[in-house]
Formats: structure tokens, C-alpha cells, sequence
């Protein structure tokens, strides 16, 4: 039975650190659903959100490999009941005069946005959990989906603690 | 602070004096030539030049198993710093606190496929505790020192320096000490109070308690405090592959070694046991065997001081992440307060262990051919020079009857390639140890295969006066393939035949090979030679010795426990499996 982990990694910005977070969970056989990096609120630290899918191996193994990586600064597994989980997607759609407004409807109803519209097809932005973008893209099929480019999914815990406290000192 | 302009070359030189680096081996080429220009001028620092990047690999990791010591090696970019790879590889497995400076081509030109080009932070990252490509001239003391406090805290490891050719040549203001900031670097050192007492109260609840002890033992120099709480429980004790010497043989308590070559009495009893009191060992599938099979009854104490051990492979019921040390000596005084006068009794389980003891005691048959007995040899060469003496062996079957024939008083007394067991170790790791501990006798105790991969560093010893002494055991093979090719593969004999011994052609003949590189160099055939080669090699300090015992091909090392089977069913020889009495 293979579950899934959402790991939020606060990272020391420097050369390499990606390769050997990724080189752990492929050396490991853990497998990468999705991965998303970006700077934070603390010069020269990045954070890494990772969604890893294990068979069988605790995910306890996961994260001490990763804590012993020196510049790894701080580990925490993000549960769905006490964080926010956020996927980005932009997708092209085929469109035509008689399915424009079917498409436009279906942007209205996901709370998604069009962001470039040509003759024959619209570019659509979407933001929301996993779950939300796989109905939205569910919808679009029929459509015709020309292109789809998605963002790995990043979360913050609920309520005012923050992962940086006590990991800069 | 006071600051002097140097050159990143002259920087990293005066970095490594700074940190108490007394000796390199290396080997220079032209990304790293910048460097070996202020090196020359070092009254503090000794280069030792070798043959072949790997022998300085393998020297700094036999300087730094010695000694206790950060081993230091240098290479030039590309192929010097991939022949170090196996090195750094061998470290990594056996926890070896290793630095391995590396020169890389200028950092403008990296990335264009430039001439001795290869990107070796990439290919070193999974081997390496943690690499650094530097390519600012200031940025090198800083670096320096991080990695010097990487290698040596916590585990120990290697750790590797890329120089680009262009940090070494540019010039900045040095000061001293530079500021280290690894913030993601917090060795756990001090275990949880908690945890140690939940052990205590385990080991005293339990009938059948062993202490399982592993090279973590040796590198957190833990021995005396170990002897102290073995001999406070008056438990039994055994130590794997990477721990001779962390607890005497001769002390009556030791059961040798365990695992796929070990003695039956520790084998079994890990087997029988109810507690595994593990110290610094990481239950490696040659000590354990199947694992599922493995111990069944046993609750797990362990004692380590990387996190990611724990719970690797076997559950632990009382897990402590801390250096052994400090560990051993919290949990004897909590063993004591809650002792009080009492002692535990293990009366019976020493009745079992002391029958199994006297029973399947180490031992081996003569050869069936009449050529010398490879154990006899090694347990001679133990016995004349005694426990103040270094070993070092490669691996295979000299490596496993070293490990059983010599007897080991002391910590850093054997030095040997567990993890990886890389063939060509023995020669250049005796020479990095002779130069830790000049005043030892130091041995390298190698394969006739083994012996082949590097024996080039004969001409560093000569040259740079390192008196080693090389005992090949020449059986005309790679022994331990074929001992499993007789045992797996029907005696059919692929590929296993060197072609050293007496009755072949001979090529290379050691001896004359020995001569090439200005050695002391003899053969050995006879029984009643043995006692007097080993002595003349004693006696012979002016030079490297090189022995050439020609020994039985067809010898093998018992007791085995065949790969990935039950430790249940250890074989004391072949085809004999020792005997239970009752259930036991």
C-alpha cells in the first residue's frame, strides 16, 4: 500500500542542495509525486515542498536521511487537517465559437481565470488543492486539452506558528 | 583581527596547518598545481607523494583509523579526483573522518568539458557525508574549517574540497579563525536521560543479555568505558568486523566476532539472546544474516550516534541517539543506582555460551595439498608481533582469517575495509597508519588479488622511508570467490585463477617484484620458515618487507553462515552444523 507524505523542508540556499535532496529520495527508492522550491521570508533560506509516496517504508527512515543532509535545516511532515495545500495549473484548452462559453462557464464555476484567449483556444489559470484541479481538468477534457502545465504543490501549516521559528539562530 | 593577503592555494596550505593537519598524500596535476607550489614551502605539513590517487585515499583513511586522526588527501581535477572515488567510498561505509582536496579546472571554464574536466562534488554526493566546490579565493578558510568539523563531529566521514583552479590563484585578506556557520550541522552528542534508564531497567529485567558492539565503539574511543560496563553486568560480549579491538580477546567475556564469518558461540548466542545491548553497530546483513530470522527473541537497545540508524533495519525498543562514550559511562552509573549491591545473574545463560565455547572453539584442518596453512601464517604473524602492533588487511579470505586469528587487544589495532570491501586497501592503509604511528609495527596482511591492485605504493614507502611489512597471502587466487564457487557453483572455477603460486607460472613472482620496488622481499613454503620470515620482517626497518607465503588454495573460512540465510543455521566446517542440546 503506497501513501502519500507532504514534507515541508526549510533548506540553506546553496549550489547542489536540490540535487541531493532528490538524489536521497531516488538512491532510497522514494518516490517524487511532486516537488516545488522557492526563497522564503529568510535571506538564504529556500523551502522545498515535497510530496513523496512510499510503499511500505516509514516515512520516519525519509526524514532522518533527509536531517542528515548538512544543509538541511528543518523537516515537518504537513498533515491535511492542520495546513493548506495549494496546486497551480495553467492550461491550454481548445476552444471554438460553440464551446467558448461552455468553457468560460466551467472557468466561472472552478473560480478560475482566463489569462489568454486566441481564435481557437484559452489559456486558464487554476489555483486550489489537488482534488479541486483534477475535477477542473476532468471538466476540460471533452474540450480538449492542448496543454497543461502544473506547479507542485506547496502548503503552510493553520494558525500563527512558522516552520522558520527557532531554526535561525 | 590581524589579516595577511594570500592566495587561496596559500590560504588552504596555512588552513590546514591552522587546524592541526600534520600530514597529506597526494598527488599533483594541473588544476591542483597552484596548491603544491606554497605546500612545498610547509615546515608544518608532510606530502607524501604516492603512485596512484587511490593509495592516497586509502593512506589518509589507514592514517585516520590509526590515529583517531582527520586523514587528508589531494588530487588533481578529472581522473585524480575519480581515482579517489573508491577511497572516499570506503570511507563513507566504515565512517573514516577523511578530507579529500580536490583541484577543478578554472570556474569560468566549468561546465564546457574543459581538459581534465569531471564534475566530482556531482559524482562524490552520495559517498561523501558533504562536499563543497569552492570557487572564491575567500571563501577558503571558511570552508576549510566547516569541513574539518564535518569529517570529525558526530559520525565521522569524508568529506570533499573542490578548488577551482581560479580560488586557488586569487588573492585575499586571510584571518583566523574563520567563522563556521552550519547552521543544518547539530550533532546529537548528549542521549536523552530518559532513554537510558529505560535501559537500564531492560538490562536488569533481562536473563540473556549480549553486548553487541560495532565500529562506533572504536571511532567515539569508547574501549575502557565499554570494558567497564561489560564488566559491571559480566555479560558477554562480541564485537563485529569494524570493532576488533574495541574489547580485548583475551578477556574472558569476548565471544569474537559475529556475523556470516564469526565464532559460533557469538553467533549463537545472538541468536538465543533476549536483550542486544548495540553499541555503535548498525546490524550490516553479514552480522545479521536474514534479518527476519535474526535474534527472534531479543529486545533491542541501541545505542548510535546517527539518528538514521536506528530502526534501519531492526526495530529498537529503546532507541539512544548519542556518542557512545558519554552514552556507556550514563548508563553505568544508572546501571549502579539501580543495582544497588545486587548484581544481575546470568548464571545459566554463561553455562550455555561457556558449553558452546569450549565446543566450537576457532580452529582449522591442515591443507589437503601440504602447502602452509593461510591461518597458521596469520595467527604466527598476530602472535610474534603482538598487540601493540597494526594490521591492516583488503578483502576476502586473508581478511576474515586476520579478523579471526589475530588476537586484538586494542582499539585501532585492525584496519581493514568492512563496508565496502574494497580489494587493494591493506597496502596503502598500512602505509597511511606507519606514518600516523611511526614507532608501531604495522603489518598489511593482503591477498595475492588484493595485493595486485595497489601495490605501487611499495615505491612510496621505499622512497619516503615507511618501513611497512606486506604479508601476501598467496593461495593463487581470489580465494574467497572460489571459496564460494566450491561451495555455490559446483567447484567450477571461473575466472578465479592468479596464477601466483609455485606450481604455475608465477606471473607476477611477488618476490622479485618486492626487489623491483626495493624491498626486503622472501618467499615462504615451509612450516619451520614461518617463525624465522616473520622475525627477519620485525627486525628489518630500513626498508618495506614484502613475504611471499605460498600457501593452500583449497582452505577455506569457517564458521560461515551462507549469504542471506538463517544465522541458525551457522556451519561450523563444512556440511557441520553444530549440535543443540535439548531446546536450547
Amino acid at each position: 500500500m503506497s501513501t502519500q507524505h507532504l514534507l515541508s523542508l526549510l533548506v540553506e540556499n546553496k549550489p547542489g542542495i536540490l540535487t541531493r535532496v532528490a538524489a536521497l529520495f531516488a538512491r532510497r527508492g522514494y518516490n517524487i509525486e511532486s516537488l516545488a522550491v522557492g526563497t522564503t521570508e529568510i535571506e538564504g533560506v529556500s523551502r522545498i515542498t515535497v510530496v513523496v509516496s512510499l510503499d511500505g517504508q516509514p516515512l520516519e527512515q525519509v526524514t532522518k536521511q533527509l536531517n542528515k543532509l548538512i544543509n538541511v535545516l528543518k523537516i515537518v511532515e504537513l498533515e491535511e487537517e492542520t495546513s493548506v495545500a495549494r496546486d497551480h495549473m495553467l492550461i491550454k484548452v481548445r476552444t471554438d465559437s460553440s464551446t467558448r462559453s461552455q468553457v468560460l462557464e466551467a472557468v466561472t464555476l472552478f473560480r478560475a481565470r482566463v489569462i489568454d484567449v486566441v481564435s481557437d483556444a484559452v489559456v486558464i489559470e487554476v489555483t486550489g488543492n489537488a482534488a479541486k484541479c483534477q475535477a477542473f481538468l476532468k471538466v476540460l477534457e471533452p474540450f480538449g486539452i492542448k496543454e497543461l502545465v502544473q506547479s507542485g504543490a506547496i502548503a503552510v501549516s493553520r494558525g500563527s506558528k512558522s516552520m522558520s521559528e527557532k531554526v535561525i539562530r | 583581527m590581524a589579516t595577511e593577503t594570500l592566495t587561496g592555494a596559500q590560504a588552504l596550505i596555512r588552513s590546514l596547518e591552522l587546524l592541526g593537519v600534520d600530514t597529506v598524500f597526494g598527488l599533483p596535476g594541473g588544476a591542483i598545481l597552484p596548491t603544491y607550489d606554497p605546500l612545498m614551502d610547509s615546515k608544518k605539513l608532510r606530502h607524501i607523494l604516492v603512485r596512484h590517487e587511490q593509495g592516497a585515499g586509502h593512506a589518509a583513511e589507514g592514517y585516520a583509523a590509526a590515529s583517531g586522526r582527520l586523514g587528508v588527501c589531494i588530487a588533481t581535477s578529472g581522473p585524480g579526483a575519480t581515482n579517489l572515488v573508491t577511497a572516499i567510498a570506503d570511507a563513507h561505509m566504515d565512517s573514516v573522518p577523511m578530507l579529500a582536496i580536490t583541484g577543478q579546472v578554472n570556474s569560468f571554464s566549468i561546465g564546457t568539458d574543459a581538459f581534465q574536466e569531471a564534475d566530482i562534488v556531482g559524482i562524490t554526493m552520495p559517498i561523501t557525508k558533504h562536499s563543497f566546490l569552492v570557487t572564491r579565493a575567500e571563501d577558503i578558510p571558511g570552508v576549510v574549517a566547516a569541513a574539518y568539523e564535518i569529517a570529525t563531529t558526530g559520525r565521522p566521514g569524508p568529506v570533499l574540497i573542490d578548488f577551482a583552479k581560479d580560488a586557488q590563484n586569487g588573492k585575499f585578506e586571510f584571518s583566523w579563525p574563520p567563522k563556521i556557520d552550519l547552521p543544518g550541522f547539530r550533532p546529537i552528542t548528549d542521549p536523552h536521560g530518559k532513554q537510558v534508564q529505560a535501559a537500564a531497567e531492560l538490562i536488569l529485567k533481562s536473563h540473556k543479555p549480549i553486548l553487541y558492539v560495532g565500529g562506533g565503539v572504536i571511532r567515539a574511543d569508547a574501549s575502557k568505558e565499554l570494558l567497564a560496563l561489560a564488566e559491571l553486568l559480566h555479560a558477554p560480549v562480541t564485537t563485529t568486523l569494524m570493532a576488533r579491538g574495541a574489547f580485548p580477546d583475551s578477556h574472558p567475556q569476548h565471544l569474537g566476532m559475529p556475523g556470516m564469518h564469526g565464532t559460533v558461540p557469538a553467533v549463537t548466542a545472538l541468536q538465543k539472546s533476549d536483550l542486544l545491548i548495540t553499541l555503535g553497530a548498525r546490524f550490516d546483513d553479514r552480522v545479521t544474516g536474514d534479518i527476519k530470522s535474526f535474534a527472534k527473541g531479543a529486545k533491542v537497545i541501541h545505542v548510535d550516534i546517527d539518528p538514521a540508524e536506528i530502526g534501519k533495519i531492526r526495530h529498537a525498543d529503546v532507541p539512544i541517539v548519542g556518542d557512545a562514550k558519554v552514552v556507556i559511562l550514563m548508563l553505568i552509573a544508572e546501571l549502579k543506582a539501580q543495582m544497588k549491591d545486587s548484581k544481575p545473574d546470568y548464571e545459566d545463560w554463561w553455562v550455555f555460551l561457556n558449553g558452546l565455547k569450549e565446543r566450537y572453539p576457532l580452529g582449522y584442518n591442515e591443507t589437503e595439498d601440504g602447502k602452509l596453512s593461510p591461518q597458521y601464517v596469520i595467527q604466527r604473524i598476530g602472535e610474534l608481533s603482538g598487540p601493540e602492533a597494526i594490521f591492516a588487511a583488503g578483502v576476502g579470505q586473508h581478511q576474515m582469517w586476520s579478523a579471526q586469528f589475530i588476537k586484538y587487544e586494542r582499539p585501532n589495532s585492525w584496519l581493514n575495509s568492512g563496508g565496502l570491501g574494497t580489494m587493494g586497501y591493506a597496502v596503502p592503509a598500512a602505509m597511511g597508519a606507519k606514518v600516523a604511528q611511526p614507532d608501531r609495527l604495522v603489518w598489511a596482511i593482503d591477498g595475492d588479488g588484493c595485493f595486485q591492485m595497489t601495490n605501487q605504493e611499495l615505491a612510496t614507502c621505499t622512497i619516503n622511508n615507511i618501513p611497512i611489512k606486506v604479508a601476501i597471502i598467496n593461495n593463487s587466487s581470489l580465494g574467497m570467490v572460489r571459496q564460494w564457487q566450491t561451495l555455490f557453483y559446483n567447484s567450477r572455477y571461473s575466472n578465479t585463477d592468479l596464477n601466483t603460486g609455485t606450481d604455475t607460472i608465477m606471473v607476477p613472482d611477488f618476490v622479485k617484484l618486492g626487489e623491483a620496488y626495493g624491498c626486503l622481499a622472501i618467499r615462504v613454503e615451509k612450516i619451520e620458515e614461518v617463525d624465522a620470515a616473520i622475525k627477519l620482517a620485525m627486525e628489518t626497518n630500513d626498508r618495506p618487507v614484502v613475504i611471499d607465503f605460498i600457501v593452500g588454495r583449497d582452505a577455506m573460512v569457517w564458521p560461515m553462515v551462507p549469504s542471506g540465510i538463517s544465522n541458525d543455521a551457522v556451519q561450523y566446517a563444512r556440511d557441520a552444523a553444530p549440535i543443540w542440546d535439548g531446546d536450547e
